[in-house]
C-alpha cells in the first residue's frame, strides 16, 4: 500500500514514523516548505542565535532513508480524490492508496490596508524567518501586531537583537482572553521590565508605504503613527487548506474529520492544525492548533491506517509557553474569567514573577485546573488529580508532589495552602514536599483518596 | 530549505553591545599582557605586571557580567552564541584555540618557552609555597584563576537557578582549596604535593608503584594513596548510587570545574550526532582498559623484580602519559574548547568518567525525568548539552534520560523553555523508568 502524507510538520512526521514502526507500507512525505522536518516551535531560537537550522531538526538527515520514508519537496496544487492522485506545481502526479493531510496552519491577515507591502510578515513558516532576517539589518524599529503567543515571541526575537519593538495589543491586557487577570498583568509588567514598548488597547488601522513599496510606519486606530521598517502580523492562525476548498473534500474552517480522523473521502485522513473535529470532545475545541495534539493525531492516524482502529482522545488539556523569561504551564480548565461555579486559590511571589493558581468546583470541591507562572509542575501528577476529580484539599495537602522545579529551588506549596486557609478559615497543612520517590508511589500505587 | 544557512547566518547581527565589547577589550588587554610576557621570555617587575593582568581580566569579566546579566532581567542568556565569532568557531574562536593549544604544547614539552610566565608567577609561588615557581605552578594558577573568574561569571549568568549557583560554588571551592591552596601549603610544610580531589585513574600516576614509593616516609602521602584507591573501589559506587556521577564530574573534579566555568561559552559546540556517540563509547572504554592494563603491568613489573617486564611496562607508561595524559587531556581536551566544545576529554577520554558512567548507567538512583507530554522538540536541551547527549530524542518521547556520560550539569533542564526536564533520584533503579509516556 502506498501512503502519502502531505506536510512534514510534527503531525505528518509523527504519522510517518509510527506507520513505519507498525508496517512495511511505502511512505512518501511531501512538503513545499523544507527538505527536512524541523521544529516550528523553535523558529525564534534560530533568529536569536541559540540554535542553527540543523539544531532544530530533531532527526539527522540519514534517518529518513534508513527508515524508508521518502521525502519529496513539492507544492501540491490539487488533489483528485476519485483518481487518488496529487498534482504538484511542477506538474508531477503522485498517486496514493491512503492520503494523510497534515498541511498545518497559515498566518491570519484581516485585509488591512498595506498588509501586502514589502516588510510585512507573519511568523509561521521557515520563509517568514528568512524574511525577518532579510529585513533586520539596520532595522530601526519593528512593530508587532497581535498579543498572542506568537506575537510575544516575535517581540522577544527583535528585542534579543537589540532592535526596538512596539507591541500592539488590542486587549486591555496581554492575552487576557486566555490568561486570568493576575497572570496577564504579570506579563505586562515583564514586557515593560524588558523595555518593550507595549501598547495595550491599540489596534492597527493601516500600514503606510514608502515610495519603494516597503512599509515605513503603521497607523493605529487612535491615529498615531509609529515609524517602523518591519511589521509583524501575529493575529492568530487558521487551517492551511486554501487549495482544498471547493473540492469533494468536506471542510468548514478546517478539514472536517470524525473521531477516527477520517474525512468524508475514503482513504483520506487529516491530522494536526489543519483539522476540525466534527464533534469536539467535552471541554475541548474543534480546532486545537498546538504541537502535542498534532503529535497525538499523527500517532493515532498511524494506528488507524495500520488496522488498529482507535478513537482520538487528547485527554486533559495542557499547554505551555514562555513569555520572555517567565515560563507558563497550564493543566486542565483555566479560564480568563472565573466561571460562576468555580473558586480559585491564587498565590503570587512577592517578586511578581511567579505564581500558582488552582481552580476548583465550588460545590463538589473537585480540582478543575492548574495555572503556573515561573514554576514548573509535573504533568502526570496534575493529570491524575484532574482525571480523578480529586478534592481541592487532597490536592493542596499533597501539592508538593506536583512540584517539578530544579533541585534546591524554593518550594512555595505551603504558601498556596496558606492562601486557601485564609480564604476558607480552614487549617490545612502541607504533607507532601517535592520529590520523585513520593511521586512514583503516588502514580503507581496509592489512589488519591487513600492519601488524604 | 533553500540552503538557509546562507540567509540565516547573517554575517554579523548586532548582538554584542558597545559596553560588552569594551568589557571584552579590557579583559583582552589583561590577557595581552600575559602574552607579551610569554613572548618576551622574561618578566619585568613581576608583581605589578601580574597584579595588573589579573585586575584587568577580572574587571573585564565583571563588566561583561554587569552589562550582559545584571542589567537585564534574570533568565536564559544564550542570545547570539551562534553568531559570535569567539563562540561559533569564527576567527576569534580559532585564534583562542591555537593560543590555548600552543600554551599546552609549551607546558608539556617546551617549558623553556614559558620562562617569562614562570618569572611572573614567582612572587605568588614564594608567598604560597615558599619556593620558586615552575611551569606547573603557572599552569595551576592560571587554571584556578580561570575557574574562579569564569565561575563568578557563570554563577551570575544562572543567578535564577539555585542548582547552578551551588554547583559553581562547589567547583570553585574544590579548585581553589584542594587543587591550589592545599597542595601549595603542603609543599611549604615539606610534605608531598597532594591533590585530594584527583584519583586514579584520572590521575594515572596515583595508582602506580612510582607514586607509592614516592610517598614513602610520608604518612599523609601513604594515606592519600589508599584513600584514592578506596574512592575508586568504594566511594565511586556508593556516591554514584545516591547522586549519579555528577557528585564528581560537575561538583568536585577540576577538569569538570574548568569545563563548567571557562568552558561554558563553548558548551553548544559538542557533537550531537549518533556517530559521535559511537566513537565516544569505543574510545572511553578503551582508555579505561588501557590505564588498568598499564597499572597492572607496572605492579607486575615490581613484583617480578623489575626485570623481564621493565621493557614493556616503562614504554607503555611513557606512551600513555604522552598520548593520553598530555596530548589528549590537555592539548585537545582544553585547547580545543572553542572548536569541539568544553567536555571533549570528559566525554571521549577520561577513564574516571568511564568508571563513574558504568555505575551511573547500571546502579544509580539518578536520572533526568521528563515532564509528560510538554516537550515541543525545540532542541535547546540537546544543543546546550556539553556531553553531546541528544536529550531531545528522549524528552520528546517522554522517556527518562539515563546515560553513562551525563555529568548532571543541569543545563538541559535550565535552558528548556517548557519546563520538561528535572534531575532527580529515587530508590528504584534508574533503568526501570526508561519507558515512554503516552
Ligand atoms: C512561532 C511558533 C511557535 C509555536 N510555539 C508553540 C508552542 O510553544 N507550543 C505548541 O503547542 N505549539 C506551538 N506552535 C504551534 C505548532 O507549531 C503547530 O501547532 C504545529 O507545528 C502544527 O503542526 P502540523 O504538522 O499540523 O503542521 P505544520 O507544522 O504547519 O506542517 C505543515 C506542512 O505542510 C506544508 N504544506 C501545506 N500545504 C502544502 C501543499 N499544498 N503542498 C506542499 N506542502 C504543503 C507546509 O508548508 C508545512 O511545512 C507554534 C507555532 C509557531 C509558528
Ligand atoms: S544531559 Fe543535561 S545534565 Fe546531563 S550532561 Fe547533558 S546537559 Fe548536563
Ligand atoms: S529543551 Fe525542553 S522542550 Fe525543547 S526539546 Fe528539550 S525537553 Fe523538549
Amino acid at each position: 500500500m502506498k501512503i502519502v502524507i502531505l506536510g512534514n510538520g510534527i503531525s505528518g512526521i509523527t504519522a510517518a514514523r509510527h506507520i513505519r514502526k507498525r508496517s512495511d507500507h511505502a511512505i512518501t512525505v511531501i512538503s513545499e516548505e523544507s527538505d527536512y522536518f524541523f521544529s516550528r516551535t523553535a523558529l525564534m531560537y534560530v533568529y536569536m542565535g541559540h540554535m542553527r537550522q540543523q539544531d532544530v531538526q530533531p532527526y539527522e538527515n540519514w534517518f529518513w532513508a534508513k527508515n524508508r520514508i521518502e521525502l519529496v519537496r513539492a507544492q501540491v496544487q490539487s488533489v483528485d480524490f476519485d483518481a487518488k492522485t496529487l498534482h504538484t506545481s511542477d506538474r508531477r502526479v503522485i498517486p496514493y492508496d491512503r492520503l494523510v493531510l497534515a498541511t498545518g496552519s497559515r498566518s491570519n491577515k484581516f485585509g488591512w490596508p498595506g498588509e501586502t507591502l514589502n516588510g510585512v510578515h507573519g511568523l509561521y513558516h521557515w520563509q517568514d524567518l528568512e524574511a525577518m532576517e532579510r529585513h533586520s539589518a539596520g532595522l530601526q524599529r519593528a512593530v508587532v501586531v497581535g498579543g498572542g503567543l506568537i506575537g510575544i515571541e516575535m517581540a522577544e526575537m527583535f528585542h534579543a537583537r537589540h532592535i526596538p519593538v512596539s507591541f500592539l495589543v488590542r486587549e486591555k491586557s496581554f492575552w487576557d482572553t486566555v490568561l486570568p487577570p493576575e497572570e496577564s498583568q504579570m506579563v505586562n509588567r515583564h514586557l515593560h521590565e524588558h523595555g518593550i514598548d507595549l501598547r495595550l488597547e491599540t489596534e492597527l488601522k493601516e500600514i503606510l508605504p514608502d515610495d519603494k513599496g516597503t512599509c515605513r510606519a503603521v497607523r493605529t486606530h487612535s491615529g498615531e503613527e509609529i515609524a517602523c521598517g518591519f511589521v509583524g502580523l501575529t493575529v492568530g492562525v487558521s487551517p492551511n487548506i486554501g487549495f482544498l476548498k471547493n473540492t469533494a473534500l468536506e471542510t468548514n474552517r478546517g478539514i472536517l474529520v470524525n473521531e477516527f480522523l477520517e474525512t468524508n473521502q475514503p482513504g483520506v485522513y487529516a491530522i494536526g492544525d489543519c483539522t476540525e473535529m466534527r464533534q469536539a470532545r467535552a471541554g475541548r475545541r474543534p480546532i486545537e492548533a498546538v504541537w502535542y495534539t498534532g503529535r497525538m493525531m499523527g500517532e493515532l492516524v498511524a494506528q488507524n491506517i495500520c488496522g488498529k482502529k482507535t478513537a482520538y482522545d487528547p485527554g486533559i488539556w495542557f499547554n505551555s509557553a514562555k513569555f520572555l523569561d517567565i515560563e507558563y504551564q497550564v493543566y486542565g480548565d483555566i479560564r480568563a474569567k472565573l466561571p460562576e461555579n468555580q473558586a480559585t486559590v491564587y498565590w503570587e511571589h512577592p517578586g511578581g514573577k511567579k505564581s500558582i493558581r488552582l481552580n476548583y468546583d465550588k460545590a463538589s470541591g473537585a480540582i478543575a485546573g492548574f495555572n503556573l507562572m515561573g514554576v514548573r509542575y509535573r504533568h502526570e501528577v496534575c493529570e491524575k488529580w484532574l482525571r480523578e476529580g480529586a478534592h481541592i484539599e487532597t490536592v493542596l495537602s499533597n501539592l508538593g508532589l506536583a512540584n517539578f522545579d530544579p533541585e534546591f529551588s524554593d518550594q512555595y506549596e505551603s504558601e498556596v495552602v496558606k492562601v486557601y486557609n485564609r480564604q476558607t478559615g480552614k487549617s490545612l497543612s502541607l504533607r507532601q514536599r517535592r520529590g520523585l520517590p513520593g511521586v512514583l508511589r503516588f502514580l503507581q500505587h496509592l489512589s488519591t483518596s487513600s492519601q488524604r | 530549505m533553500r540552503d538557509a544557512s546562507v540567509s540565516i547566518a547573517n554575517p554579523a547581527p548586532m548582538m554584542t553591545t558597545v559596553r560588552q565589547k569594551l568589557a571584552l577589550v579590557v579583559a583582552g588587554v589583561g590577557i595581552l599582557l600575559l602574552l607579551v610576557v610569554w613572548a618576551a621570555g622574561r618578566a619585568i617587575a613581576p608583581l605589578p605586571t601580574f597584579g595588573a593582568a589579573l585586575i584587568l581580566v577580572a574587571a573585564g569579566i565583571l563588566l561583561f557580567v554587569r552589562e550582559e546579566y545584571l542589567q537585564r532581567p534574570e533568565g536564559i542568556k544564550n542570545n547570539g552564541v551562534w553568531f559570535r565569532s569567539l563562540t561559533a568557531r569564527g576567527v576569534w574562536g580559532w585564534l583562542a584555540g591555537v593560543l590555548i593549544t600552543g600554551f599546552y604544547v609549551c607546558l608539556y614539552w617546551f617549558p623553556q618557552y614559558l620562562a617569562g610566565l614562570i618569572q611572573l608567577f614567582d612572587p605568588v609561588s614564594q608567598a604560597l609555597r615558599g619556593q620558586a615557581a615552575d611551569q606547573w605552578f603557572v599552569y595551576g594558577s592560571l587554571y584556578t584563576a580561570a575557574v574562579l573568574l569564569m565561575g563568578i561569571k557563570f554563577a551570575y549568568k544562572y543567578r535564577h537557578n539555585p542548582y547552578q549557583r551551588l554547583r559553581t560554588l562547589s567547583v570553585v571551592f574544590f579548585q581553589l582549596g584542594f587543587a591550589w591552596l592545599i597542595p601549595g601549603l603542603l609543599m611549604r610544610l615539606q610534605q608531598p604535593e597532594i591533590y585530594f580531589t584527583y584519583f586514579w585513574p584520572l590521575s594515572y600516576y596515583q595508582g602506580t608503584p612510582m607514586a607509592y614509593e614516592g610517598y614513602a616516609g610520608s604518612g599523609l602521602g601513604t594515606f592519600f594513596f589508599f584513600f584514592g584507591l578506596a574512592m575508586f573501589f568504594v566511594g565511586t559506587p556508593v556516591l554514584t548510587w545516591f547522586f549519579g556521577k555528577r557528585w564528581y564530574c560537575s561538583w568536585v573534579c577540576g577538569c569538570g570545574g574548568l569545563a563548567e566555568t571557562a568552558g561554558d561559552p563553548f558548551r553548544h559546540l559538542s557533537d550531537k550526532r549518533l556517530i559521535a556517540w559511537k566513537v565516544e563509547r569505543w574510545l572511553i572504554y578503551s582508555i579505561l582498559i588501557l590505564v588498568v592494563l598499564m597499572t597492572l603491568l607496572l605492579w607486575a613489573n615490581v613484583a617480578t623484580g623489575r626485570s623481564m617486564l621493565q621493557g614493556i611496562s616503562e614504554p607503555f607508561y611513557k606512551t600513555y602519559s604522552f598520548l593520553i595524559g598530555s596530548a589528549f587531556s590537555g592539548v585537545v581536551g582544553v585547547g580545543f574548547y572553542p572548536i569541539l566544545g568544553s567536555r571533549v576529554w570528559c566525554r571521549f577520554g577520561c577513564p574516571m568518567a568511564a568508571w563513574l558512567g558504568i555505575w551511573q548507567k547500571k546502579r544509580s538512583k539518578f536520572r533526568i525525568t521528563t515532564n509528560g507530554g510538554q516537550c515541543i522538540s525545540c532542541g535547546n536541551c540537546s544543543t546546550f548539552c556539553e556531553m553531546g547527549i541528544d536529550v531531545r530524542a528522549y524528552a520528546q518521547k517522554g522517556q527518562d534520560i539515563v546515560r553513562a556520560s551525563c555529568v548532571g550539569c543541569g543545563i538541559c533542564s535550565a535552558v528548556c523553555p517548557r519546563g520538561v526536564l528535572r534531575l532527580e533520584g529515587a530508590s528504584e533503579l534508574a533503568g526501570d523508568r526508561e519507558r515512554p509516556f503516552k
